[in-house]
């Protein structure tokens, strides 16, 4: 959807050799009501972005000037410090098993939702509810007590507390997010909602079976919405950061098992004050997630189906 | 439309109460942990891990006292007066800067539109911690660490490029005959904005409003960086307290100040419902 709006804009347009004054007046209050934009992109995204590119090559404590070092702070992460890369491992291992799991889960609970007719808008807000309030730290403390040893989950299934042993940890964190698939869930359902109920009754008249339905309809008609949903959940999961602070009352624990990348991020930067180190890890998760979406990008070219692809992006 | 295919089916009765059945299952099972809150909230000391039982043997109202009471002692109204400030704050910067910059993008012509806007729309992608330490570096150099301005203040330049998108996307919805009736008669781009296009675009600035509100009341990582002194805190960060010391017998109370703490998203929620759940229908804002 993204993608095709930014073309549906960019193409460039002729114009006149020399703009009528009504013209260049309308192009003046362009810039008025963009002024508020255009300052806080320059002055708190662009040039931020040029600063902790450049204090990623230095030592920096916030007190005493930026010393140049060079790599020295890339080298070290990638080769001197185990921590990092555990932060690594535990943000992968929880954006490979969080990101699946929900987007399935809202997949089935819309399509489940699509065939109520009754109460549909009470489900919808109910399923959805989870999703407004789970990012908060209220939620994240009741977690902790529910996965905690003698907690909930540990009087059902005695498997001890969950956010004390490394290995589960990271699953109890990755089971909140997962609990949280009402956003993606309403999403899936208004995307449902769009695909013509005379594809069904085609298909029906076929003789398709439901499963053949599934695959042959739903999904390749589903599939730009699919595509939005995974993009934007997998940029957000890198982030996350609330709910392991409150888990592991932000040490990362227990083993590093649930030390995010933002929170070994902010451990570096703003407890141990390395904010030239802080700002190398900054600029390799803008890397990993351009990649990971430039990545995402190229691939739906093959899975992704744009019922007309002139008509850019219309919602 | 929607219906048509299960209506071929002609599903028997006792498969439309079994999908009910498990939806409510499902329900149950989900809300768990907002009745497990709201019950530990009313917990005597001894029954908070001891039982299993969701309903308190009686109810412990010392705890919301013990919390209204607050933490580092600054009472829960200061907190909460801090929290609704910077949300308040929020709420106003976006709702104003967003609308300015989406009716720019979506109605007006300029030098560079096409590429600044491929650039707005790559900056919702943007993780904020490539731009954190600097613009931490900025409001320190500013004298702002520990006040509000560094959590308001962004807000105010349309930092928040979600809600310009979604504003411009509504924008482009309207149709274009009425600035040009609007032109007709005289006005110029400020007064058709502000007369014409703004009501006009009541329902996007309504969602742009409330999850705003939501996202900033709920937002932990900013406010941790930026506020250090108690009295500034607000009710999230209050919470942070009970992170570090967990010992049980400050369980009942730490519970109560995280339902004072969910109250008014829950109410927020209840509230707008409708408009929470289309908005994120139509626009793919997440919660």
């Amino acid at each position: 959807m993204t993608a095709t709006d930014v073309q549906a804009t960019g193409v460039p347009r002729t114009r006149p050799a020399t703009p009528s004054r009504p013209k260049r007046r309308r192009e003046g209050a362009a810039w008025v009501f963009l002024s508020p934009w255009v300052l806080g992109a320059t002055v708190l995204t662009l040039l931020p972005m040029a600063v902790s590119l450049y204090l990623s090559f230095t030592d920096y404590d916030l007190f005493n000037p930026p010393h140049w070092v060079g790599l020295r702070n890339y080298t070290q992460m990638f080769t001197e410090d185990p921590r990092y890369w555990r932060s690594v491992v535990a943000t992968l291992t929880y954006v490979v098993i969080a990101v699946p799991l929900q987007l399935a889960l809202a997949l089935v609970v819309a399509l489940v939702l699509k065939s109520v007719r009754r109460a549909k808008g009470f489900y919808r807000s109910a399923f959805y509810a989870p999703s407004l309030l789970g990012a908060s730290m209220s939620i994240a403390l009741v977690w902790r007590a529910i996965f905690n040893d003698g907690g909930t989950v540990d009087h059902l299934l005695g498997t001890g507390g969950w956010v004390t042993r490394p290995g589960w940890a990271l699953l109890a964190v990755a089971l909140l997010t997962v609990w949280q698939f009402g956003a993606p869930m309403v999403i899936f359902l208004a995307g449902l909602q769009q695909i013509p109920g005379e594809l069904y009754e085609a298909a029906e008249v076929d003789g398709a079976s439901r499963w053949r339905q599934f695959l042959s309809i739903t999904v390749p008609m589903l599939s730009p919405v699919i595509f939005f949903n995974l993009v934007l959940q997998t940029i957000q999961s890198f982030q996350v950061f609330t709910p392991a602070f409150a888990v592991s009352a932000g040490k990362g624990g227990p083993a590093d098992s649930t030390l995010f990348y933002t929170l070994y991020l902010y451990d570096r930067g703003f407890v141990a004050s390395h904010m030239g180190y802080a700002s190398a890890m900054a600029w390799v998760l803008l890397l990993v997630i351009g990649a990971v979406t430039a990545v995402l990008f190229r691939t739906s070219r093959s899975w992704v189906f744009y019922a007309s692809d002139t008509d850019g992006g219309a919602r | 439309m929607s219906t048509t295919a299960s209506a071929l089916r002609k599903p028997v009765a006792w498969r439309r109460v079994a999908l009910h059945a498990g939806c409510v299952a499902a329900l149950l099972v989900m809300l768990y942990p907002l009745a497990w809150l709201l019950a530990t909230s009313l917990k005597p000391a001894n029954e908070v891990i001891a039982s299993l039982n969701l309903l308190p043997s009686h109810f412990e109202w010392s705890n919301y006292k013990t919390a209204f009471d607050g933490v580092n002692d600054v009472s829960v109204w200061r907190l909460l007066g801090n929290s609704l400030l910077i949300a308040g704050g929020a709420v106003l910067g976006n709702v104003i800067s967003c609308s300015l910059a989406a009716y720019a993008f979506a109605r007006l012509r300029f030098r560079f539109r096409g590429p600044l806007f491929a650039f707005m729309i790559a900056t919702i992608m943007l993780p904020h911690h490539a731009v954190l330490i600097p613009q931490y570096i900025i409001f320190n150099k500013l004298g702002m660490v520990n006040t509000y301005w560094p959590l308001i203040l962004p807000k105010f330049l349309a930092t928040e490029a979600f809600f310009v998108f979604l504003i411009v996307q509504f924008m482009r919805g309207l149709p274009r005959e009425l600035e040009e009736a609007a032109r007709i008669d005289g006005c110029g781009p400020f007064r058709s904005f502000f007369l014409v296009i703004l009501p006009l675009t009541r329902p996007a600035l309504i969602t742009t409003a409330i999850f705003t509100f939501i996202w900033t009341w709920n937002d932990f990582f900013t406010q941790l960086i930026y506020l250090f002194s108690p009295e500034k805190f607000t009710l999230t960060l209050a919470l942070r307290s009970f992170v570090d010391a967990s010992s049980t017998s400050a369980f009942g109370p730490m519970f109560a100040m995280s339902v004072i703490a969910l109250l008014p998203i829950v109410l927020f929620f209840l509230a707008f419902q409708r408009f929470l759940v289309e908005g994120m229908a139509s626009s793919g804002l997440k919660g």
